[in-house]
Parts: C-alpha cells; sequence; structure tokens
C-alpha cells in the first residue's frame, strides 16, 4: 500500500510528556545512584564490606549516571526545541545536575583538605594554580564549589518530590471525595499557609534538628499545602467529566479512580509548578543552610561557604568567597525558573 | 460584605487557635521541659537532680498539671499581654518583641513604599502593550531578579556597593543610633527581590483587562490611547495587584529572617532566628504566634479589600 508518510506533526511538549516512559526511565538510572551517594554511600559501601569483606569504592555508584545525565539532556533538549528560554534553562541545570554525577571523576582538590588559606582567584602558591583561590580555612574554592552541587541538588529534588506525593495525594482526596475530607484538608492547608515559609521552617526545624532528612519533612509541611490547592482545584474540574462517570458506572473504586483516571489528567500543569518549586526548595534549603539549621558540615555546600565566609569575607579582596557560591546557586535557580517559564510558554501555546 | 467579613474573622480566629495550639503541642514534650529546666537551674543542676526532685521542679513551675489547662493558661497570658520570658536575651518577650517588631516594621515600610511604585509602574507599562520589545525585556528583568535568592542579591550587593565602592556600610546593626545608610542595604535586597512577582502579576491583569471589550471600544471611538489606559483600563487592572501586595506581607515576614541575619539588623526575624538557635521556646512561640497573625489580618485585608474593590461583587 502506497500509504505517503506525512512527517510527524510537531507534537506539543504536554503531549510528549504524556508518554514519557523512556525518559522517566534514564531519569531514574540517572538519578538513583546520585542519591544512594549523597545519601548514604560510605554506610552503603560499609555494608558491603561486611558481608563480602571487600570494600568497593563508593565513587563506581555514580558511573551508569554519566550516560543517563547526558542522555536525559538530550531528551530535554529535542523535547524543549521551540522555547529558547527552556533550552537555556535546561542546559543551566544539566550542567550542575552533570557535574554533580562526575564530581569524583573530575581533576580536583580535596574539597574538605586544608592547602593554603587566603589564596585570591588565579594565583598559584605551593606548586598548585588556585583557578577560584582557597577559603579562610584553605580549601580549594572551585572543588569545593562543584562539590557542592550535589546536596543541594539530591535534598532539593528529594523533598519537592515527596512534597508532591503528599501534596497531591490530599488534593485527590479532597476534590475527588469533597465533603467533610475536603473541608478538613483544607483547613488543615490554611492552618499551614497562614504561617510565613520561612517562619515554619525555623520553627519545624527547630524542633526536628538540623538534617537533610528533616528538610524534607519541613519542605514537605510548607509545600504540600499549596500543591494541595492545585490538584484539588483540578480535580474538581476533571470529575465532572465524562470518562469519570463511565469508570464510576463500571463500579471501580474510588481509590482506582483517583490513581488511573484522574492523576494522568492533572499531570500536565503540575509539572511546570513543579519546576518553579525545585526553585523555591533551591532557596530554601541554600538559605536555612545559611542560617545554620540545614545541611551540617564539613561537606562542601553552597549554603555552608556562605555560612562559614560570611564573618571571614568582608573585605572587597576575600569577597570571592561569598561571590561565588552566590552566582552558583542563582545559576542553578535561574535554571529552574527559566525551565518552567519556558514549559508555561509552551504549554499556553498548545 | 459585613457576612463575609464575619465569615472571614471567625476563619481567622480559628486559624489562630489551631496555629496555637500547634505551637504549645510540639513545644510541650520531655525533652524541651528537661531544656527549659536546664535554662533555669543550669546543666549541672539539673545532671545531679532526682527523679523526685525533678517532679517537684515540675510542680513549682506548674508544669505537671495536664495540658488543656496549661494550654488555656497560656493563652490567657498571651491575652492578657504576657508573653513569657526570654532566658537568652534576659527580659520579658513581650516588650523585646514589640521593639523588634517595630524595627521590621520600619523595614518593611521601606520596601512597600519603593517596590509597590516600580513594580505597579513596571507591570503597566508592560501589560500595556503585550509583547512588545519592552513587555519582553521587563518580563525577562523580573524573571532574572526574582531568580536570585536574596542571601545572593544581598550579597553582591554587599561586595558591590559596600566593600568595593564604599558607599554605603556593610552591616546594619545600627549600634550608634538609627542611620538610614544602613537601612539602604537591606531594602534594596528585598525590593529586588520582590518587584518582580508583583510587577507580573500586575502586567498578567493589565493585559487581561487591555483585551477586554471596552478598552475596544473605547478605543475605536477615538479617545486617545493615554486616556484609555489612564482612565479606563488601570482602575480595574489594579483591583488584583492590590490583594497581591497585600499577601506580600506574608512573604515579607519570611523574606525578612534570611537579610535581618545577613546585614545584622536588629528585626523580628533575627530575634526569631536566635531564638530558634539557643533555644528560647517562649521568644520562639511569641514570634510564631505574632507572624501568624499577621499573615491572617494580611489574608483578611486582601480578601476584604477584594471584594470591595470589585465592582462586580460590590453591587451583587
Amino acid at each position: 500500500m502506497a500509504v505517503v508518510t506525512a512527517p510527524p506533526p510537531s507534537v506539543s511538549l504536554m503531549h510528549r510528556l504524556k508518554n514519557p516512559k523512556a525518559a522517566v526511565t534514564i531519569f531514574v538510572i540517572a538519578w538513583l545512584p546520585l542519591m544512594l551517594y549523597v545519601m548514604g554511600g560510605s554506610a552503603l559501601m560499609a555494608a558491603i564490606e561486611d558481608l563480602t569483606g571487600f570494600r568497593p569504592n563508593a565513587d563506581y555508584i555514580l558511573l551508569p549516571a554519566i550516560p543517563a545525565v547526558l542522555l536525559l539532556y538530550v531528551i530535554c533538549i529535542s523535547a524543549f526545541r521551540e522555547s529558547a528560554i527552556a533550552i537555556i534553562g535546561a542546559t543551566l541545570v544539566f550542567f550542575w545536575f552533570f557535574i554533580a554525577v562526575t564530581a569524583p571523576y573530575l581533576p580536583l582538590l580535596d574539597p574538605n583538605k586544608p592547602i593554603a588559606p587566603f589564596v585570591p582567584p588565579f594565583t598559584a602558591k605551593n606548586d598548585v594554580f588556585f583557578i577560584l583561590g582557597t577559603d579562610f580555612k584553605g580549601r580549594d574554592m572551585l572543588s569545593r564549589t562543584l562539590w557542592g552541587c550535589q546536596r543541594v541538588l539530591v535534598w532539593g529534588v528529594s523533598a519537592t518530590f515527596v512534597a508532591y506525593i503528599v501534596g497531591t495525594a490530599f488534593g485527590l482526596i479532597a476534590g475527588y471525595i469533597s465533603g467533610w475530607w475536603d473541608e478538613i484538608i483544607s483547613f488543615l492547608g490554611n492552618v499551614i499557609l497562614s504561617f510565613p515559609v520561612m517562619v515554619l521552617f525555623i520553627v519545624i526545624l527547630n524542633y526536628l534538628g538540623a538534617s537533610g532528612f528533616n528538610i524534607v519533612i519541613a519542605v514537605t509541611f510548607a509545600s504540600a499545602p499549596a500543591i494541595m490547592r492545585i490538584v484539588r482545584g483540578l480535580a474538581l474540574d476533571v470529575k465532572t467529566r465524562d470518562y469519570v462517570f463511565a469508570a464510576q458506572t463500571r463500579g471501580e473504586s474510588a481509590l482506582w479512580i483517583m490513581v488511573v483516571e484522574l492523576l494522568p489528567n492533572v499531570r500536565g500543569p503540575i509539572i511546570v509548578d513543579a519546576c518553579l518549586r525545585l526553585g523555591y526548595t533551591t532557596v530554601a534549603i541554600t538559605t536555612l543552610t545559611f542560617l545554620g539549621l540545614g545541611l551540617q558540615p564539613p561537606d562542601p555546600d553552597w549554603g555552608l561557604m556562605i555560612k562559614e565566609s560570611a564573618k571571614t569575607a568582608m573585605l572587597f579582596k576575600f569577597s570571592y568567597m561569598l561571590l561565588i557560591p552566590a552566582l552558583s546557586v542563582s545559576s542553578l535557580i535561574l535554571g529552574f525558573n527559566l525551565m518552567a517559564d519556558g514549559l508555561r510558554e509552551m504549554s499556553m501555546r498548545d | 460584605m459585613l457576612k463575609l467579613i464575619g465569615r472571614r474573622l471567625i476563619q481567622m480566629v480559628l486559624i489562630i487557635l489551631v496555629a496555637s495550639l500547634l505551637l504549645f503541642v510540639i513545644f510541650d514534650t520531655p525533652q524541651f521541659k528537661k531544656r527549659l529546666a536546664v535554662q533555669e537551674l543550669g546543666g549541672f543542676a539539673v545532671s545531679a537532680l532526682s527523679e523526685a526532685d525533678y517532679q517537684e521542679w515540675l510542680a513549682s513551675r506548674g508544669l505537671d498539671v495536664p495540658f488543656y489547662q496549661r494550654y488555656t493558661d497560656w493563652m490567657g497570658n498571651i491575652l492578657t499581654g504576657d508573653f513569657g520570658f526570654s532566658y537568652e536575651k534576659n527580659t520579658e518577650v513581650g516588650p523585646l518583641l514589640a521593639s523588634r517588631l517595630a524595627n521590621t516594621g520600619i523595614l518593611a515600610l521601606c520596601v512597600f513604599a519603593l517596590m509597590i511604585p516600580i513594580s505597579l509602574t513596571l507591570g503597566v507599562l508592560s501589560g500595556m502593550r503585550e509583547g512588545s520589545p519592552l513587555d519582553r525585556s521587563i518580563t525577562f528583568i523580573s524573571v532574572f531578579t526574582t531568580s536570585i535568592p536574596e542571601i545572593a542579591t544581598a550579597i553582591i550587593l554587599t561586595v558591590v556597593l559596600a566593600l568595593g565602592l564604599g558607599w554605603l556600610p556593610a552591616k546594619s546593626a545600627m549600634i550608634q543610633g538609627f542611620d538610614v545608610k544602613q537601612l539602604v542595604l537591606p531594602v534594596m535586597t528585598l525590593v529586588i527581590y520582590d518587584f518582580g512577582y508583583v510587577a507580573r502579576m500586575t502586567r498578567a491583569s493589565m493585559a487581561e483587562v487591555m483585551t477586554s471589550q471596552y478598552i475596544r471600544t473605547a478605543i475605536l471611538k477615538g479617545i486617545p490611547y493615554r486616556r484609555v489606559v489612564m482612565k479606563h483600563a488601570l482602575r480595574n487592572a489594579l483591583i488584583a495587584p492590590f490583594t497581591v501586595i497585600v499577601l506580600q506581607l506574608n512573604w515579607l515576614l519570611s523574606g525578612v529572617v534570611v537579610v535581618e541575619v545577613f546585614f545584622e539588623y536588629d528585626g523580628f526575624g533575627k530575634l526569631l532566628l536566635e531564638a530558634a538557635l539557643f533555644p528560647d521556646v517562649e521568644v520562639v512561640q511569641a514570634c510564631t504566634l505574632a507572624a501568624v497573625v499577621v499573615a491572617v489580618t494580611s489574608q483578611i485585608i486582601s480578601d476584604v479589600g477584594y471584594t470591595f474593590l470589585n465592582p462586580r461583587i460590590r453591587f451583587s
């Protein structure tokens, strides 16, 4: 049959993301190693050592993630090609993502080893050339900056992800079941939303203690109500559609309808919001770490770098110690925001 | 109208009650009671204390009575103006909180005085002609400035204006009395971070009004463009930004923490953080409660203001 295959119509982004199985698999391959590495790389290796008597190098965990990140970047660029803003954003985000997975393999000095304190950028000392200089303890700034993106990325994305799971679950319940459930969930959401965010963070982390896992809990508390509101609104709209009535007539259970009928149809608008919220979470983690309520030393992190040198770097000569982490965190957040902006633009065009 | 205000007020009281209950519950665990004992008696005395003595101390402090009784006492004290005692600062919490809130109020006033005209002008200018080069550049600037977190803005401004050029003091501790110069950097940081969001909201609202039918009619009638914008469009376009601006008060209370800590400005945010790190439980509770009251009040003002300003709702 001489069927002339027309060139595939330009598929909209939201449509492409409706069937993103391959991209999700690649993301998982890229993400899980990094998460394992940051959250418990050395503990995992110790456990393997106990079992087998042989201690593998923790850095090997990250090996599968490197090609996966590159592949994911290519997928994202081809999906976003309509919007230059989204491409710039994705490039910024993937730059840091790539640095995070390749950090152990880059030719960097040990980020926690003091070498020579107060070396300004682009100078050599003790036969070592420091591109970004060293901090007040003599640790290499370049290596600390590049290593620093790991923890922000891992905790930021994990916290946002957990917040989305919780927020979406409550939003679907409030929107689909309605009635008393809706009243109670919405009221509790309003109570939490009436706390200014930073005040809520400080109270929760003061109660739980400062650590990465507790940041996940705090971010979940602070973000889930807002996510719940969005999902609730979408669910209220979707549940009047015919296919939901059809499912109800078929006798499907409420849980099944929520997960199978509602969830896939509220996914689109959530993705844009998720990008924005990733930016907020990154700001929150950096700020909390600066305030002393977030991630703890000695491992490098941008917020920590600012916190540690805030007292010593109050001279123009040493201001690079503050400027470098500040610009790094801004570039990551700018990446998330530009990506969200581009995605919104694309979804508006559909 | 009155019914709406009444319903909102009831909701507000309920929210504040639940928030205060939560605040009381989470700081009512045995660990925090122990910490209180350490603060009052000293660490050595507490570790030397026998279990019976500890119970006696709890009784003397009134901490062994049932939970609901202590909660009502606590609320009663707060309503009569007794917020407790700060062990870190060694003063009553009430006057301390009032003076710090006043400092933050000055900061907030300056921020709003600058942010409102800047963001409204930019928003109206870019919403007037959607898609024009001016609109695009304003939108890009606002995305850019809101993407830089306050801590980074604060650092960049300090490095350039204070450390590099030496025009302004780097810290705002106000040790030698009030100094306007020391207020510039914190205010600039907050305005730069905040104006973009309000400008974008204004832009969206303005753009929506400009595409409406009555504006098209006015333009087709031959009224000068300037007059269409000033007399016809602005009135309706500024209703939505009003609510956004009032709600920024809630945001400001969280944004102010990092700015005050970085610039060492003695305000509400610095007090809260210091209390949280110490930990000074009664100060944390009082600060948080004050923040919630301010936030909820601003929500009500924005809700009621919106219905009052919007003639479609006002006259229905």
